[in-house]
């Protein structure tokens, strides 16, 4: 039955949104794959489709949105063919997300243990007691002080930090083998959020699940990730293990969004931005996404869409510059 | 009166209660309690710490949006306010020297008003044209200043993206010519590509007007970068103020050592090796403010003394301030 590698792959993922002023391809054919147990780190600006490709993994798209292509394959089974009720024992299950205002994704009118329980006595066979032993259990497991006390009470009697660890304990009541966290930390304090991202580590040695984190902050995927996907515009630009994208990228977004953070080192320097504005997805270049953007944009780039191209065993990138360095270094042979 | 040159803004044991009504009792908000600071001409001093802890309020009660509960304050060797002395100036020729730039790009922009009339609005206020060809030409300079393409003068606020609203913003607050300006989280909103070009404009303009920045933001990369000095705040109160990199690098107070270390480093090998201080437990209510230092509830080295003596910011040499009894 194990006869998987990936817990995860995402082959061709096509997203489209139906609006007034016409369609919106937010994801626009993107793959990736996600190993048992490690963390993918999403990074990108608003707007580049990575919230999206999440929300598609999990069917959860807004009414006028649409899987239009693409097989997102868990373990091995392809579940984009699966009915509502297949789909929803899935979420949960198999795959939890918790999102990034946990104030907004907590109910306002049941007490936290109501909210907890659901979800249990919803996917596993245990008896309301039993599913009220699990929350609390569940609230003790991601460090939740007096958690009999707190199962009693309304999302808004807890801070933001509580708050958004009651959201892991519900996402990880029903034992899941991915958790994707989408800006899991932006609403939260840098001291908050350096025990939230503490707590998804712990817990991911502890249960072993796979996590996918969805975020615009570098400083927090350099933390969290084994690999790392950049996107920008609906599509991938680079993927690679943490050190591929942040010591040698391969894309000119990703070395442009390296250069215009402020890191300690740089304190004194001048920071490099990208110049232009962020992509409209309703008016898409014709080529490379970031083209309008790009220093080193080249004829072929306005015209055509670079092809992903493996740099290393783990590196891939789909800019056309690679393969212009490849030309001149001699050695283009594909 | 203090030398004219030395300090554009001197703020002294500022104080800022709100009243809160508690069933029949009114208790006071302590969003900002004895709080002391000064800024030179042309210098940008950073502002930093967790949501709630008065920084916002410390920018506003400046400029006066609020009226200050006590202290003195003296911008440019005027004192505009002193609540022992009962002063308590007229601030209308004062805003044409000390501005704000807003956090959000979108609900600080009437949505009713073109570019040109956004920008204008502090030329009329002020008076500061002799006639409406001299206010346009005023205003187009004000946009080309900040990298905004003349030709949009006439569009709505809701034509822009972030970016660009907050050039709109910033050319507002450059339309008076100001000295000082408080810029209140003026990137947060921004995505990272854009991050840059802002802060980078803002270090430009500094250099070209020698303006002095009061700097607010919780980004403490971004903070470090623009400032030369940083201040920390928590729960109203300061708790350590120095130069930009003495205070990145040697950091004194326990705070500002487990903000410092909680800020994820966009670096996956200093990342690996660095171990985070993670504080236990969340900041509490500034309605019921621990006794003594504000910070002991959450610190691994509280004593007896931090519970019932509240510690006064010191000079630890090289205008390194720090208030904590125990380091």
């Amino acid at each position: 039955m194990e006869n998987y590698k990936y817990i995860l792959e995402v082959q061709d993922l096509h997203t489209t949104f139906k609006t007034d002023n016409g369609e919106v391809h937010a994801v626009n054919g993107i793959n990736f794959n996600l190993e048992p147990g490690k963390t993918l780190g999403i990074v990108g600006e608003s707007g580049s489709g990575k919230s999206v490709t999440a929300y598609s993994v999990m069917q959860i798209l807004a009414d006028n949105g649409n899987i239009s292509g693409g097989k997102v394959l868990y373990k091995g089974e392809d579940i984009v063919q699966w009915d509502k009720k297949k789909m929803s024992e899935f979420r949960g299950k198999c795959c939890s997300i918790i999102f990034q205002d946990p104030m907004t994704s907590l109910n306002p009118v049941y007490t936290v243990g109501y909210q907890l329980e659901e979800a249990i006595l919803l996917h596993t066979n245990r008896t309301k007691k039993e599913a009220k032993a699990r929350a609390v259990e569940m609230l003790t497991l991601v460090g939740v002080n007096e958690p009999e006390k707190r199962v009693k009470q309304y999302p808004h009697e807890l801070s933001g930090g509580m708050r958004q660890r009651v959201m892991i304990a519900m996402a990880l009541a029903c034992e899941p083998d991915i958790l994707i966290a989408d800006e899991p930390t932006t609403a939260l304090d840098v001291t908050i959020q350096a025990q939230i991202l503490e707590l998804m580590q712990e817990l991911q040695k502890k249960l072993g699940m796979a996590i996918i984190m969805v975020t615009h902050d570098l400083g927090v995927i350099a933390s969290m990730c084994d690999e790392i996907i950049v996107m920008y515009g609906g599509r991938v630009c680079e993927r690679g293990t943490a050190d591929d994208i942040f010591y040698s990228p391969a894309h000119e977004y990703t070395k442009g969004l390296l250069r215009s953070i402020p890191t300690t080192s740089n304190s004194g320097e001048r920071l490099v931005p990208i110049g232009g504005t962020p992509i409209n997805l309703l008016n898409m270049p014709q080529g490379c996404a970031f083209c309008p953007r790009c220093d080193e944009a080249m004829k072929i780039c306005l015209s055509e869409v670079p092809e992903e191209i493996r740099i290393s065993d783990s590196h891939l990138a789909a800019c056309w510059m690679n393969i212009k360095n490849m030309y001149e270094e001699g050695n283009a042979d594909e | 009166m203090s030398n004219e040159n030395e300090y554009v803004l001197k703020v002294d044991h500022l104080k800022q209660y709100f009243p809160i009504r508690s069933g029949l009792k009114t208790i006071p908000l302590k969003a900002v309690d004895d709080v002391s600071f000064a800024i030179k001409p042309g210098e940008t001093l950073g502002l930093v710490g967790e949501s709630g802890c008065g920084k916002t309020t410390v920018g506003r009660s400046i400029l006066r949006l609020y009226q200050p509960t006590a202290g003195r304050i003296e911008f440019d060797g005027n004192v505009i306010f002193d609540s022992e002395e009962k002063i308590n100036k007229n601030m209308q020729p004062y805003r044409k020297q000390m501005q704000m730039v807003f956090q959000d790009p979108y609900s600080s922009l009437n949505p009713r008003m073109t570019v040109e009339d956004i920008i204008g609005e502090p030329l009329d206020v002020h008076k500061l044209y002799k006639n409406k060809a001299e206010r346009h030409d005023k205003i187009i300079e004000l946009m080309e200043t900040v990298g905004l393409n003349a030709e949009h003068a006439t569009r709505y606020a809701h034509e822009f993206s972030g970016g660009q609203r907050q050039r709109i913003g910033i050319a507002r607050a450059l339309a008076v010519d100001p000295k000082f300006i408080v810029c209140d989280e003026p990137v947060s909103a921004l995505d990272v590509s854009i991050q840059a070009q802002v802060v980078n404009m803002f270090e430009d303009l500094q250099k070209q007007r020698g303006m002095a920045y009061l700097f607010i933001a919780h980004d403490l990369l971004v903070v470090q970068h623009i400032s030369d000095r940083i201040a920390v705040m928590y729960l109203g109160h300061m708790m350590e103020l120095a130069d930009a990199d003495e205070l990145m690098n040697h950091p004194v107070h326990p705070y500002t050592e487990s903000l410092l270390s909680a800020v994820p480093i966009p670096d996956p090998k200093t990342a690996r090796n660095s171990k985070r201080i993670i504080l236990e437990g969340d900041v509490p209510s500034p309605l019921h403010m621990p006794t003594g230092c504000p910070f002991r509830t959450r610190c691994k080295y509280a004593t007896e003394q931090c519970a019932n003596e509240r510690p006064e910011l010191a000079d630890r040499g090289d205008g390194h301030l720090v208030a904590c009894w125990n380091r």
